[in-house]
């Protein structure tokens, strides 16, 4: 399988070392694809690297994804700049369970660069692609400025609930300092109307789970995004496992419930 | 139903020609560097004939027969999968020009392949791999169409290493799954023969080109003893234990105490992972000439053993040997059923043979399951 080839529209610095890349198909025939699946980009002679979906469902192929630098290919993803080109194969992975948050109240939990997955699920629910009874947004960064998509989130505020904190805060922040469990912890919820979905470092999805439990949320209305390393996203590989799990094509979305055994395995 | 005749061990040869000239390239045991392999044979000469192997954990020596077998060994350091999913292979080539990118697909014509000596256990790694490449939601292109066109001699063992424990796997010795062609190698006195059956049509294409006669009782009675002698010495031997629960077993011990003494003992060398017939693992190499211009991905098999493998942001999640080798274990035997279908475990012994250290997959299933207490929390 080898990756089509898609240019860079638009390239938007989120905040230094993490970026969001606008892509254009070079060929008509890109598949579409749901929210929270994923991508194989491929940078030019440094390989691939599995980042997911963070733009609109779209009719034209046309992609959106936000990157963090953390090695050799998202480095040289970051180097490049409109109109250089990028491999892309896929998508991949299940995507979040839309059709069960119809008709719920969505809780959406993303610590950090997690929000870039459910970016797609909020578009989904702004432009009423599904419909529910409430949407809160809880989102947990480093610092204001290590926020991604901070003009959005200004917007956002208007049509649905936001709560963000930040663990280091500055002197005009009017947001929570913390962790996000400590606001999610004071929120009242419907357990039995909630359907959450949650992404973010492994260590930050098990306390939100272990608070929306502690609330009432039953375990099979939980979802949340699993990151393993990958090379190929076909299942052949082997390295994305989890118990028996193949993140690349069970997931990454897993429903708490299935997989709440392998969650609490260390170093599985 | 297949019907067995008698091919003269004499007569082997003209069985590697026969296929040979329906086109296919014939890939079968030979010795190299002190070890029976898989590489081309081009005439029964190539085969190691007179040749056995004695095995223990950590242990693998080549010794004379008192007879002339062709097929008189267990399983070397090979197994067939390197002909099917390649050690190492380019999958595609990229040129940058001033403005675009361009990647070819590195596509080969796939050699017609014959499997000459199969065993039963090796039958089953093959068919475990199927349904990873093949058969799963993704199709593996490559493995695919090499595996598409092989023709399989299949040879049952008449006796097993010490190291097997086929039977324990329900893996052999007596080959069950589809070939076309079986036989059963019979050293009776001064008679020197295989018993063949052919298993499909290619196969009966081949066996009717065969100076074969038909088999008799007496024949297919001593074909059978020697399966049931390799039987024996794996339900004698120490290896033998009951699988039937191992999944369930290794779920409910990810937090056994005998995980952290076989990390004591392994290296984390990956020998076992390469040695096995059915680990598929893989991974890619993407590499730029100096140019620049010039861009190859390379894919090639990798080990659940290495750092690298788990690496994500931050850190391997496997960070320790004590999580790799329940990782390669815990896959193998439990959470390969629920992946697949089945066991990833045939029984043939080569992780043992080739553990440096001598570890002994059968010895840490029988210690998990002897530490096992079932506690107040469980």
């Amino acid at each position: 399988m080898i990756p089509q080839m898609y240019r860079i529209e638009h390239r938007q610095e989120e905040y230094p070392g993490t970026f969001t890349l606008h892509l254009s198909p070079e060929q008509d025939d890109s598949d579409a694809f749901r929210p929270g699946q994923f991508n194989m980009l491929y940078a030019f002679g440094a390989g691939e690297v599995p980042i997911s979906m963070s733009g609109p469902e779209s009719r034209d192929g046309s992609l959106v994804h936000t990157i963090r630098t953390q090695g050799q290919v998202t480095a040289a993803l970051e180097r490049l700049r409109r109109g250089d080109q990028v491999g892309v194969r896929g998508p991949f992975g299940n995507g979040w369970p839309l059709e069960i948050a119809a008709g719920s109240d969505l809780v959406i939990i993303a610590g950090g660069l997690g929000l870039a997955p459910l970016r797609p699920v909020i578009y989904s629910v702004l432009r009423s692609g599904i419909q529910t009874s409430r949407v809160r947004l809880f989102y947990g960064a480093r610092r204001p400025a290590e926020r991604l998509f901070q003009s959005e989130l200004e917007r956002w505020m208007q049509a649905l609930e936001l709560v963000q904190s930040v663990d280091h805060a500055v002197d005009e922040w009017q947001g929570h300092i913390g962790v996000i469990t400590d606001p999610l912890q004071a929120a009242e919820f419907d357990a039995a109307r909630t359907v959450a979905f949650v992404c973010g470092p492994e260590i930050m999805m098990r306390f939100c789970i272990r608070t929306l439990r502690q609330a009432g949320v039953p375990e099979s209305a939980i979802f949340l995004s699993m990151e393993r390393n990958m090379k190929c996203a076909t299942g052949h590989c082997g390295h994305c496992q989890w118990g028996p799990n193949f993140v690349c094509k069970d997931g990454p979305v897993f429903c708490y419930g299935d997989i709440r055994q392998w969650f609490n395995i260390r170093a599985l | 139903m297949m019907q067995d005749f008698i091919l003269q061990a004499g007569d082997l040869d003209l069985l590697v020609q026969a296929i040979r000239k329906e086109g296919f390239q014939v890939m079968g045991p030979v010795l190299r560097d002190k070890a029976i392999t898989y590489d081309t044979v081009a005439s029964a000469a190539d085969l190691p004939q007179g040749w056995t192997d004695r095995q223990e954990k950590g242990c693998y020596r080549l010794e004379r027969r008192d007879d002339d077998a062709y097929f008189g060994y267990a399983v070397g350091p090979h197994s067939w999968k390197k002909f099917l999913q390649l050690p190492r292979r380019q999958v595609w080539k990229a040129r940058k020009d001033t403005n675009d990118i361009q990647v070819t697909e590195i596509t080969e014509e796939p050699p017609r392949m014959a499997f000459l000596g199969v065993r039963s256990c090796e039958l089953h790694a093959i068919a475990i791999q199927d349904r990873v490449f093949v058969d799963d939601q993704h199709s593996n292109e490559n493995y695919a169409q090499r595996r598409s066109n092989l023709f399989i001699v299949a040879v049952n063992c008449t006796s097993a290493a010490a190291t097997c424990f086929c039977t324990s796997m329900n893996a052999g010795p007596k080959v069950t799954l589809a070939t076309d062609l079986a036989m059963t190698e019979v050293i009776d006195g001064d008679e020197h023969y295989f018993l063949i059956g052919s298993d499909s049509y290619r196969g009966s294409q081949v066996l009717r080109q065969l100076p074969v006669t038909p088999s008799g009782k007496r024949h297919e009675e001593a074909a059978a003893r020697g399966v049931q002698n390799a039987v024996r010495q794996m339900e004698e031997g120490p290896r033998r234990f009951d699988s039937s629960d191992l999944k369930e077993l290794l779920y409910r011990n990810y937090e056994s105490a005998s995980w952290d003494q076989v990390a004591e003992r392994c290296l984390s060398c990956a020998n076992c992972t390469m040695a096995c017939p059915t680990c598929f693992c893989s991974t890619v190499e993407d590499t730029t000439d100096l140019s620049g211009d010039h861009a190859e991905r390379w894919e090639r098999w990798d080990s659940c053993f290495t750092a690298d493998f788990s690496y994500v942001t931050g850190g391997p999640v496997r960070a320790d040997t004590r999580s790799r080798y329940r990782q390669w274990m815990t896959h193998k035997l439990a959470t390969w059923h629920d992946q697949f279908g089945s066991s990833g475990c045939v029984g043939c012994g080569r992780c043992i043979t080739w553990c440096p250290v001598g570890i002994d997959l059968t010895e840490e299933v029988r210690n998990i399951r002897e530490l096992e207490k079932p506690g107040p929390e469980q």
